[in-house]
């Protein structure tokens, strides 16, 4: 059964999978997200978050299912896909050895804004994200949190109407993590983007989204506000922590590959 | 309005100019790369060059030895920087960057066909070392505005056939050792059965198949031809840049199909 939500669905997903040989990393996903919400997907290393997030944003094709992204399918239409979204990688999108304004002169051009609103566009988005004054510097000088909201900076560029943000807290201090926080919020507030983003941090996913989404061994387990969420455990003063527990478990899961850890721990260091 | 075919064809010259842009401003931010490179073509043409011409080992008719070996050297360092191109979308691919490029509505054929091109910077960089050291070693070039302009767009195509076949290699493989271990096994096999620093006619019969289905050799009789207007080059230019040409429209065809296996 697919749970509908209220509004019209700008992300829908209809038995979406995914197989990597005798992985099923995403299996039979089914779920809608509105317009106007901001919706979380949490669950364990491996769980299939990232995957899920490369095939709505057409970097990866599904191995069955189909999902339909601002209205086209990322099957038959990716290319309009790709206009409609804006993409901030569990990794790194930034180049470092270009300055903060260079990047966004290459993503003003990759996604066709013509030559004369361009750089008012960049440097607009750079105010925006508080990056105004480094917007010569070159990004290997910037600090992990500089470097989150240049990429946010990319992404939102083309004033895409739905944004996927992986993970995009990770190896961020408490005061990086709030900024990053504020202007997602800010974006729906004054754009109405709609927003897909995952974390592993509990606290933020209660806080800010709308709806979160329990993802575990590639099946959605929960679906719902997070009010809902811990409602359903029947214990008063239970938090998106102990729902995360009670439909993920806590056991070490064999999933998330070596390489896949060393590559995302390497990001997280530099970002720090 | 972008729709429009003309406004298509401009979004899509602003796709291509940023992506080679971005190439010549990383170069410009830190151009160690250029000199360091500017070294091996440098060692090639004053060692290996004046001792050959001396000895007069290799049979290269009516020109001397040196004017034989420089369009050679200059095709051998295009092949050299352009066949390791493919790393760099490897670390792209492990820093994540190259989703940036994947995500964004840029056709593949145009994201691979622009890179290849923006390769083709650091081959120019090669070009003006190489041609400024022969001409301080008194080797006799041609230069005319159709033999430099020539040269030029014989150096674009060279490197972005290379750079489009490493693109291909660094796809398949995916991780930096493998493509630094292919790389190596590629490139010495590609200069010696070439004509590149001896004429295919003192191959042993075996190899010349080998050299004429090489397409470094096109290159070099492409700049052979052009700079050395004396000497023996095999066939006509244009004959050698349709060869170029072709393979390298063939390369990024495929190429753009591979390419988006680095962000899966
Ligand atoms: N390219 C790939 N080839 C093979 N297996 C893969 C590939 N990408 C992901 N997987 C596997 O698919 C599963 C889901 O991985 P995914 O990256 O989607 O998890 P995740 O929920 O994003 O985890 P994390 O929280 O660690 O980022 C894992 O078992 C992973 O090893
Ligand atoms: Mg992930």
């Amino acid at each position: 059964m697919v749970p509908t939500a209220p509004g019209p669905a700008v992300v829908a997903c209809r038995h979406l999978t995914r197989r990597f040989g005798e992985i099923v990393a995403v299996r039979d996903l089914s779920l809608e997200i509105t317009a106007d919400e901001i919706f979380g997907l949490i669950g364990p290393n491996g769980a299939g978050k990232t995957t899920t997030i490369k095939m709505l944003t057409t970097l990866l094709p599904p191995t069955g299912g189909t999902a339909t992204v601002a209205g086209f399918d990322i099957v038959r239409e990716p290319a309009r896909v790709r206009r409609s979204i804006g993409y901030v990688p569990q990794l790194i999108s930034a180049d470092a050895q270009v300055t903060g304004f260079e990047n966004l002169w290459v993503v003003g051009g990759l996604y066709r804004i013509p030559r004369h609103e361009r750089r008012a566009r960049a440097e607009e988005a750079l105010e925006r994200m508080g990056l105004g004054p480094v917007a010569d510097v070159l990004v290997k000088n910037y600090s992990g949190g500089m470097i989150r909201r240049l990429e946010m900076a990319q992404a939102l560029l083309h004033r895409p109407r739905v944004l996927f943000l992986d993970e995009p807290t990770v190896g961020l201090d408490p005061v990086a993590r709030d900024a990053v926080w504020e202007q997602i919020d800010r974006l729906r507030r004054d754009y109405g983007t709609a927003v897909v983003v995952t974390t592993h941090y509990m606290e933020e996913a209660d806080r800010l989204c709308e709806r979160v989404g329990v993802i575990h061994r590639g099946e959605v387990v929960a679906l719902g506000s997070p009010a809902e969420l811990k409602a359903t455990l029947g214990q008063p003063g239970a938090t998106l922590g102990d729902v995360f527990t009670h439909y993920a478990g806590h056991e070490v899961e064999l999933g998330g590959a070596y390489r896949e850890a060393g590559r995302t721990r390497r990001i997280a260091a530099r970002l720090e | 309005m972008l729709d429009a075919p003309v406004g298509r064809l401009e979004g899509a010259l602003g796709q291509a100019s940023v992506i080679v842009g971005l190439e010549a401003r990383k170069l410009a931010h830190d151009p160690t790369e250029l000199f360091l490179r500017a070294i091996q073509p440098a060692l090639w043409l004053v060692v290996f060059g004046s001792v050959f011409s001396v000895i007069h080992a290799i049979p290269t008719g009516s020109e001397t030895y040196l004017e034989f070996l420089t369009p050679g050297i200059l095709a051998q360092s295009v092949l050299f920087i352009a066949i390791f191109y493919g790393i760099a979308s490897i670390r792209e691919r492990e820093l994540g960057i190259i989703t940036k490029f994947l995500v964004s509505p840029t056709p593949r054929l145009l994201l691979v066909g622009s890179r290849g091109v923006s390769a083709s910077l650091r081959g120019l960089s090669q070009a003006v070392v190489v041609l400024l050291l022969a001409t301080a070693l008194r080797v006799p070039l041609s230069f005319t505005v159709v033999s430099v302009g020539g040269v030029l767009v014989a150096i674009v195509l060279g490197s972005t056939l290379f750079s489009t076949l490493s693109m291909i290699i660094a796809s398949l493989v995916r991780t930096q050792e493998r493509f630094l271990g292919i790389g190596q096994l590629l490139t010495m096999p590609l200069f010696f059965a070439s004509n590149a620093i001896y004429p295919i006619a003192i191959m042993p019969a075996w190899l010349r198949p080998f050299a004429y289905g090489n397409p470094l050799t096109y290159l070099v009789d492409a700049l052979r031809g052009l700079m050395v207007p004396s000497g023996g080059s095999l066939f006509p230019v244009a004959e050698d840049l349709g060869v170029l040409l072709a393979i390298t429209l063939g390369l990024i065809a495929i190429a753009s199909q591979l390419y988006p296996r680095l962000a899966q």
